[in-house]
C-alpha cells in the first residue's frame, strides 16, 4: 500500500504514441518528496546536458506534490519543469487550482512527456485509461476555453484540464500553461508544450489516497487550520493590506494599490509615479473591480479565497490572481484598471506570461520612440492615448498594448521577434538596441522594480535563485524592518517559524527609517545573516515545491501555518517515513543542489548569478562579491557555484560529482578552478 | 409504538451557495472521515457532499446525497435561477442509476449522508471556513418510524441489482467459506 503516493507515473511518448504506466521507486520519494524534487531527479537523470528546449528529448513533466490529494489543507500544487526556451536552463513553475489532486485521485503521481506529436492532440487520463486523442478542432483556442471544450466533448464535467493557448502552440518564449484559476506562467514552459504539438491534458480520478497515520496527520491539519483563523483575524503590522493575512497577494479582495503603484517602474520599467494613487484614483479602481469581480474563489481543498471570477463587459469571463491584476497597465502608463482587467482576458486566453509580456511590449514601443525601430515596423498601429490630466502618467499605450499583444501571439511581424523575449529580440534588432533590455536576469525578463540602495537579502535573491523569479524565492522574513524596536521585538516573540533563535535578533536589531542607528541597508543584514536568512526563505520554496503546498498558506506569507517544525511531522504521518526537520533540511538541500548542478552542466556559472545593471541605483561590487561568496559557500558550492564534491557527498549526490568529473567540470580535487563549458 | 407522534432533534443544513468559493473542503473531510478506519484515506468520490463547481458561469452549488433510488424519475428538471441555466439532475441528492455521483466508485453502492451521527456537528460544516454551510438544530415533532441503516440501503440496491435469489445465494455462499 502507498501512502500519500499513488506508485505510479506516466509516461508518454508523444513521437511514437506510447503510453506505460511505470511504478515509482519508494527510496525515491525518501530523498526528494515529490513535485519539484522527484521532478528535478527525473531530469538530472534523463536529460542530457546539450539537449535544446525545442529537443523531443527535452522532458516536460507534470509532478503533483507530495501531499497532493490528501486532506493537507492547501496541498493542490503541480510542478511543471522543462528546459526553458527562454533560458535555455533547467525552468519550473507551479499552478495551483486542482489538477495535481485529480491526477493523485487517478493513480499517478506524475505524467512525464517525450517527444513531439505529429499533429495537435490532447492527453486524456481517466483513472486507468490514458489515451492520446486529436486537437486539430482546438487549434488556435483560448486557453480556458480550451479546457470548457474539452470537458464537453468528453461529457466529464468535473475533469481538470491544463491547456496552452494560441501562444503556446506558435511557441512563445514566456507562453504559459493555464489550468482554471491557476497558471504555470514563468520560463516558458508553454512554448515547450506547444512545440510538443500538446495541447492540453485532462484528468479524472475516483480512486482513493491513502494516510499512514490518519489520527496524528488529522490532529496535526487541524492545529494548521487552528493558525490559519488565528492568522486571518491577526495581521501582520506595517505590512502592505494585500500581504498582511495569508494567501497570495489579495488584490481581488483589496481596493487600496498604494504600494504596488507607487513602487513599481512604469512602462519598461522606466519611472516611478510617486504621487499616482490619489483618492480619485481609488475610487474609481473601487468602482471597475466591484463591478467586473463576479465572486471571490478558492482552489482545491483551502479555505482561503485569492482568487476572482473577473467579468468584463462584453469580453468573457475569466479568472485573476495576484499581481497581473498591475502589470499590464504599469507597462501600458495606462492609469485605468478597466484596461487592466480587459486585456488580462484577451492575455491568459492566448496563456502568456503577465510579468514578461508588459515589458516586452513596452521594451518594443521604447525602440520606436528611440528610432531604432521604425513605423514601417509597426503597419496599422494605433496611435498613443492620451496622457491622463490629473496625474504625471505619460500618454498611455492602451491600444499598441492590445496591438502587439495579438502579433506576438501569432509571431507576425514584429511579433516574430518580440515572441523570443526582450533579450534576444534587443540582439536581433541591433542598432543598440541591447541597452533598452535592460531587465532582464539570464535572460528572463523581472519584475519592473527599479530600486535606490542596494538590498542584500534581495541581491542574493535575485541573482541565485534558479527559478529566476522574486515572488518564488521571497516571502518569510519582513522586507522592511518595523519603525520602532519595541513592535520588532513584539513581533518575534510569537515567531516560532523561525528555524533558529538568532534569526529573530536580526530583525530586532534592524533599524527602522525614522530610528538613529548604523543597521540598514546596504550592510545590514550583515553578509552572514543575509545569507542564512535568505537559505530559510528559499528551503520554504523548495519544500511547498516538492510536498505541493500552496505559498500561501507557507513560504509566501509572514507567520504562516506550514513551517518547517510542523512539516516533518506531517511528511512522517502521511507517508510512514521517518522525517525530521533536520532531514528535511538536508531534503531541500539535496534538492536545491540538484537543480543547480542540472544548470551548472548546461553552462550555468557565478557570472550568470547577476541582477539587472541598474536593478538598483547604488550598487556595492565588494560587499555583492562577500554576498556570493558567503552565499556560495554555505550552499555547499564552490567559487563559481560549482557543487562541491564533499557537499554532493554529504548529499548522496556521487554520481553528480563523478559526471562533473566526466565533464571536466570538476576535478578530483575541491577548490581547484574549474573549467569552463562550451 | 409504530407511528406516534415524539420529540426529536432535526438537524437541517443551510446551504448558502452564495458564499460557496469552491474549495471542496467538505468533499475532502466527508470522504476521508467515512473512510474505514477513520481518516485513514480520502476520495471525493466517495463524499456525501458533492460540489457542483463553474466558476466561468458562477454556478456553485453544494449537493448532499439523500435517498437511493432504483429508477430514474420519469422526467429531468431544468431550473433557470437569476438567469443561470443548471443542467438537469444538478439540485438532486438521490444515488441513481442515470449517473455516477452519491455512488462508491468501486462497488457501485449508493452513499447516503447520514448528518455524522456521532460528531458535535456534521463536518462539512465545521470545516466550512467560508460559512456557505451552516447547520441549525430544532426540536420537532416527528412521526415515529424506522429509518433503514446503511447496510439495508446497501443490500436494497444489491437486490435490485443482481435479484434476492443471487444476493442470498452468496451471502449463503461467503459465510460457508470458514
Amino acid at each position: 500500500m502507498r501512502y500519500a503516493g499513488t506508485g505510479f507515473s506516466l509516461e508518454i511518448d508523444l513521437s511514437r504514441g506510447s503510453i506505460e504506466r511505470v511504478e515509482t521507486d519508494p527510496r525515491e520519494i525518501e530523498l526528494f518528496l515529490g513535485g519539484l524534487g522527484k521532478n528535478a531527479k527525473i531530469f538530472w537523470d534523463r536529460v542530457p546536458p546539450e539537449t535544446e528546449p525545442f529537443s523531443p528529448d527535452n522532458l516536460l513533466i507534470f509532478g503533483a506534490g507530495l501531499l497532493c490529494g490528501t486532506p493537507a489543507l492547501a496541498a493542490n500544487h503541480t510542478c511543471v519543469i522543462t528546459l526553458s526556451p527562454l533560458t535555455e536552463l533547467v525552468a519550473f513553475s507551479n499552478m495551483g487550482g486542482f489538477w495535481a489532486p485529480e491526477l493523485k485521485y487517478a493513480g499517478y503521481e506524475n505524467v512525464i512527456i517525450r517527444g513531439k506529436s505529429p499533429d495537435l492532440v490532447y492527453l486524456w487520463i481517466h483513472n486507468d485509461k490514458v489515451e492520446i486523442r486529436d486537437a486539430s478542432h482546438l487549434k488556435g483556442m483560448g486557453s480556458l476555453q480550451t479546457q470548457t471544450f474539452i470537458k464537453q466533448e468528453l461529457n466529464e464535467p468535473n475533469a481538470q484540464v491544463v491547456s496552452i493557448g494560441m501562444a503556446g502552440e506558435n511557441r512563445v518564449y514566456f507562453a504559459t500553461i493555464e489550468h482554471d484559476s491557476s497558471s504555470a506562467s514563468r520560463g516558458g514552459l508553454g512554448a515547450i508544450m506547444g512545440d510538443k504539438r500538446l495541447k492540453a491534458i485532462a484528468v479524472r480520478g475516483t480512486k482513493d489516497i491513502n494516510i499512514s497515520r490518519p489520527a496524528e496527520f488529522m490532529e496535526l491539519r487541524r492545529e494548521v487550520w487552528e493558525y490559519t483563523k488565528f492568522r486571518m483575524e491577526n495581521p501582520i503590522p506595517e505590512t502592505m493590506t494585500i500581504n498582511e493575512r495569508l494567501g497570495c497577494p489579495q488584490e481581488m479582495a483589496v481596493h487600496d494599490e498604494k504600494w504596488h503603484t507607487i513602487m513599481a517602474s512604469w512602462g519598461n520599467s522606466r519611472i516611478r509615479i510617486t504621487d499616482f494613487w490619489t483618492p480619485e484614483i481609488e475610487k474609481e479602481w473601487t468602482e471597475t473591480m466591484e463591478n467586473m469581480r463576479v465572486r471571490l474563489i478558492g482552489c482545491y481543498n483551502c479555505p482561503l479565497k485569492c482568487k476572482a471570477s473577473i467579468s468584463p463587459p462584453g469580453q468573457p469571463t475569466y479568472i485573476m490572481k495576484c499581481y497581473s491584476k498591475m502589470t499590464w497597465l504599469h507597462g501600458a502608463y495606462s492609469p485605468s484598471l478597466d484596461f487592466g482587467f480587459r486585456i488580462a482576458q484577451r492575455a491568459f486566453a492566448y496563456g502568456v506570461d503577465s510579468i514578461s509580456t508588459p515589458q516586452v511590449i513596452a521594451f518594443a514601443l521604447e525602440l520606436l520612440e528611440a528610432g531604432i525601430l521604425t513605423e514601417s515596423d509597426f503597419p496599422g498601429m494605433p496611435p498613443a492615448g492620451e496622457a491622463r490630466p490629473g496625474t504625471t502618467l505619460p500618454p498611455n499605450n492602451e491600444e499598441r498594448f492590445y496591438y502587439l499583444l495579438d502579433k506576438i501571439a501569432r509571431r507576425e511581424g514584429i511579433g516574430d521577434v518580440l515572441a523570443d523575449g526582450s533579450y534576444r529580440a534587443a540582439r536581433r534588432i541591433g542598432k543598440g538596441a541591447e541597452k533598452f533590455e535592460h531587465n532582464t536576469i539570464k535572460k528572463q525578463e523581472q519584475l519592473p522594480i527599479k530600486l535606490g540602495v542596494l538590498d542584500p537579502l534581495y541581491f542574493l535573491m535575485f541573482c541565485t535563485g534558479e527559478k529566476v523569479n522574486i515572488t518564488q524565492i521571497q516571502g518569510q522574513y519582513p522586507q522592511d524592518p518595523f519603525l520602532k524596536r519595541e513592535t520588532r521585538e513584539k513581533f518575534v516573540k510569537d515567531w516560532f517559524q523561525v528555524p533558529d533563535e538568532k534569526l529573530k535578533q536580526y530583525f530586532v536589531d534592524w533599524h527602522g527609517s525614522k530610528e538613529e542607528g548604523p543597521n540598514r541597508k546596504p550592510y545590514y543584514p550583515t553578509v552572514k545573516m543575509a545569507c542564512e536568512i535568505v537559505d530559510w526563505m528559499e528551503r520554504m520554496h523548495y519544500v511547498d515545491d516538492s510536498l505541493g503546498i500552496c505559498g500561501g498558506l507557507s513560504s509566501w506569507n509572514k507567520k504562516p501555518p506550514y513551517h518547517l517544525h510542523n512539516f516533518p511531522k506531517i511528511i512522517s504521518a502521511a507517508t510512514g517515513m521517518d522525517y525530521d526537520t533536520d532531514k528535511l533540511v538536508q531534503t531541500t538541500r539535496r534538492i536545491r543542489t540538484l537543480l543547480r548542478a542540472i544548470n551548472v552542466r548546461r553552462g550555468l556559472r557565478r557570472k550568470d548569478d547577476k541582477p539587472p545593471e541598474d536593478h538598483w541605483a547604488k550598487r556595492f561590487p565588494e560587499l555583492e562579491n562577500d554576498l556570493i561568496d558567503e552565499f556560495y559557500k554555505l550552499k555547499g558550492w564552490n567559487k563559481d557555484s560549482i557543487p562541491t564534491k564533499e557537499s554532493l557527498h554529504e548529499l548522496g549526490l556521487d554520481y553528480v560529482n563523478q559526471d562533473f568529473i566526466e565533464r571536466g567540470i570538476s576535478t578530483d580535487k575541491e577548490d581547484t578552478p574549474a573549467k569552463n563549458v562550451a | 409504538m409504530k407511528g406516534e407522534k415524539k420529540k426529536k432533534i432535526v438537524k437541517s443544513i443551510k446551504i448558502d451557495a452564495d458564499k460557496c468559493t469552491g474549495c471542496r473542503l467538505c468533499e475532502v473531510i466527508c470522504s476521508s472521515s467515512h473512510a474505514q478506519p477513520k481518516y485513514s484515506s480520502n476520495n471525493p468520490e466517495r463524499s456525501r457532499i458533492r460540489v457542483v463547481r463553474d466558476p466561468i458561469t458562477d454556478r456553485f452549488v453544494p449537493v448532499y446525497a439523500t435517498e437511493y433510488t432504483k429508477a430514474e424519475c420519469a422526467g429531468r428538471k431544468k431550473y433557470t435561477i437569476a438567469g443561470k441555466e443548471y443542467d438537469e439532475c444538478t439540485f438532486c441528492g438521490a444515488s441513481c442509476p442515470s449517473r455516477d455521483i452519491f455512488k462508491e466508485p468501486d462497488s457501485g453502492l449508493p452513499l447516503k449522508c447520514d448528518m455524522c451521527e456521532g460528531e458535535d456537528e456534521p463536518l462539512c460544516v465545521k470545516w466550512c471556513y467560508n460559512d456557505a454551510l451552516t447547520c441549525e438544530k430544532r426540536e420537532e415533532e416527528v412521526k415515529e418510524g424506522t429509518q433503514p441503516e446503511g447496510v439495508e440501503i446497501g443490500l436494497e440496491s444489491l437486490v435490485n441489482k443482481y435479484g434476492l435469489e443471487k444476493v442470498v445465494d452468496t451471502v449463503a455462499r461467503i459465510t460457508k467459506k470458514g
